[in-house]
């Protein structure tokens, strides 16, 4: 138990990391999401090309895959260019590498939930807004958006834990998450058991804070609609 | 003569391979209270999105107060609407109604009514709100402004809806069958606030279902069929002189 005590603040401080890993990621998953979905609807053909190639890929290959192409690969695309350039080596920071990874895996799992969201937005509250003259950005805002969204939160709910899991795959990159100091404490006191166990009941906070969450959200964007 | 507040020149419309509308001409003048009629897949809604550019018409022209709504064709040989902002400022002045009243759902009843006046004609939020009381007075909601829409009937709902369309102050009002999905006990209501703007000189334009109202409040009275106008007069000449057989079968089957 004292060790547990003892290393409990450099878990607490992986958790601090996992936490901001998994909210800058939401933060770009949910924008590119965004731009995901309505490139899928679009009328235009490249759009929806792009965007379609874009979930087809990335929802295809495994996390821990994407991860390593991306940031390793990343780190030999930008000293390929920076050596053309004749600049020194450059060290990609592994947590903007990170964040952007994952941000840009999960917007692909976004882009879809979104997309079903706005598939059941009824067709004549958007009708309605054109037909009194409104552009289509305040069209998308005003009205398809704020409508969208009590459709796709089970998805983004299911995202979103999915997300937070997935930030421990940022110990394969090098930093110092939950998992991966749970790792070093169980290393060095030889109780890797216990300390897992800790990381698991974190990860359960975590999650648990997110239902509370999620519910509000439920709630705020449920306005109007009759309970059956 | 006056410059009539929509002039619609020949309009085809086709959905693929089905005509809906192959060649109508319609005029109609400030004040005038126009009922259109005629049978399921006449092509009566369809007339009535063209006119706003819910759809584009395959061919023909849209006038509204003299102004040509401006069409471009597209590599594909569709057309759409060259202007958007052209488009957008002609919606703002032709409100529309609908069958499915289709009222922003996430919104209560007095922040559907703000919503395009605010962000479409950029009236300050307390004019808006203003305006909208006064508009849902008007058609006996004020006590339910409140509301979100799905907590009203239909009845209520469709006259939220013209209370929205009404907040924009618009030079027209386009009707696509708004008694068409209420109870009928419940088209009353609905008819009696139509009515009231028919008697204030509300120019409108009415697909309906309704022979009652487009016998006793409108002005002319349009009937379509197969995507053609077949009669078009008062409604004297039209129920009591029609000049068509077609007309005459529609009457028995509505009555």
């Amino acid at each position: 138990m004292s060790q547990v005590v003892a290393y409990f603040p450099l878990i607490l401080k992986g958790m601090l990391l996992t936490v901001e890993v998994a909210l800058l990621s939401l933060l770009i998953a949910v924008l590119l999401g965004l731009i995901g979905a309505v490139a899928r609807l679009s009328k235009s053909r490249i759009a929806r090309g792009i965007a379609g190639t874009y979930t087809t890929i990335i929802r295809g290959i495994p996390d821990l895959v994407l991860m390593t192409l991306i940031f390793f690969g990343g780190q030999i695309l930008v000293n390929d260019i920076g050596e053309k350039m004749g600049l020194d080596y450059i060290d990609v920071d592994p947590f903007i590498a990170g964040v952007l990874t994952i941000g840009f895996i999960f917007g692909a799992y976004f882009a879809e939930s979104f997309r079903g969201g706005i598939l059941a937005v009824a067709r004549g509250e958007i009708e309605a807004g054109h037909a009194f003259g409104m552009t289509p950005l305040q069209v998308f805002s005003r009205i398809t958006l704020p409508a969208m969204v009590r459709h796709a939160l089970p998805g983004i709910g299911n995202n979103w834990l999915v997300m937070v899991k997935t930030t421990a795959l940022v110990s394969v990159i090098g930093l110092q998450d939950m998992v991966y100091n749970a790792g070093l404490a169980g290393g060095s006191t030889r109780k890797p058991f216990t300390f897992y166990c800790v990381v698991a009941f974190l990860f359960l906070v975590i999650t648990g804070f997110s239902d509370v969450g999620m519910r509000w959200l439920d709630k705020r964007y449920s306005v109007g609609v009759r309970k059956a | 003569m006056a410059t009539p507040a929509l002039r619609v020149e020949d309009i085809h419309k086709s959905f693929g391979t089905i005509k809906v509308l192959r060649g109508i001409s319609i005029e109609a003048y400030e004040q005038d209270v126009i009922s259109i009629l005629g049978s399921s897949g006449s092509g009566k809604s369809t007339l009535l999105r063209c006119i706003n550019l819910l759809e584009t018409p395959t061919s023909g022209k849209v006038y509204v107060k003299g102004e040509l709504i401006k069409m471009q064709e597209l590599r594909s040989g569709e057309r759409k609407a060259a202007d958007r902002k052209q488009v957008e400022r002609i919606r703002s002045k032709l409100a529309m109604v609908f069958q499915q009243f289709n009222l922003w759902a996430h919104m209560t009843v007095v922040q559907n009514v703000m919503e395009a006046p605010v962000n479409v004609l950029k009236v300050s939020k307390a004019e808006a709100k203003e305006r909208a009381e006064k508009l849902l007075q008007r058609v006996g909601l004020f006590e339910h402004r409140h509301y979100y829409p799905a907590h009203l009937s239909g009845g209520q709902m469709q006259r939220a809806a013209i209370a929205r369309a009404l907040a924009m102050e618009p030079d027209m009002l386009l009707f696509d069958e708004p008694t068409s999905a209420l109870d009928p006990e419940l088209v009353g209501e609905v008819l009696r606030v139509m009515q009231d703007l028919a008697e204030e000189g509300r120019t409108m334009l009415v697909v309906t279902h309704e022979m009652g109202f487009a016998r006793d409040v409108s002005s002319r009275v349009i009937f379509l069929d197969a995507g053609l106008v077949v009669e078009n007069g008062s409604p004297d000449q039209v129920f009591n002189h029609p000049k068509s057989d077609r007309f005459r079968e529609f009457l028995v089957g509505v009555f």
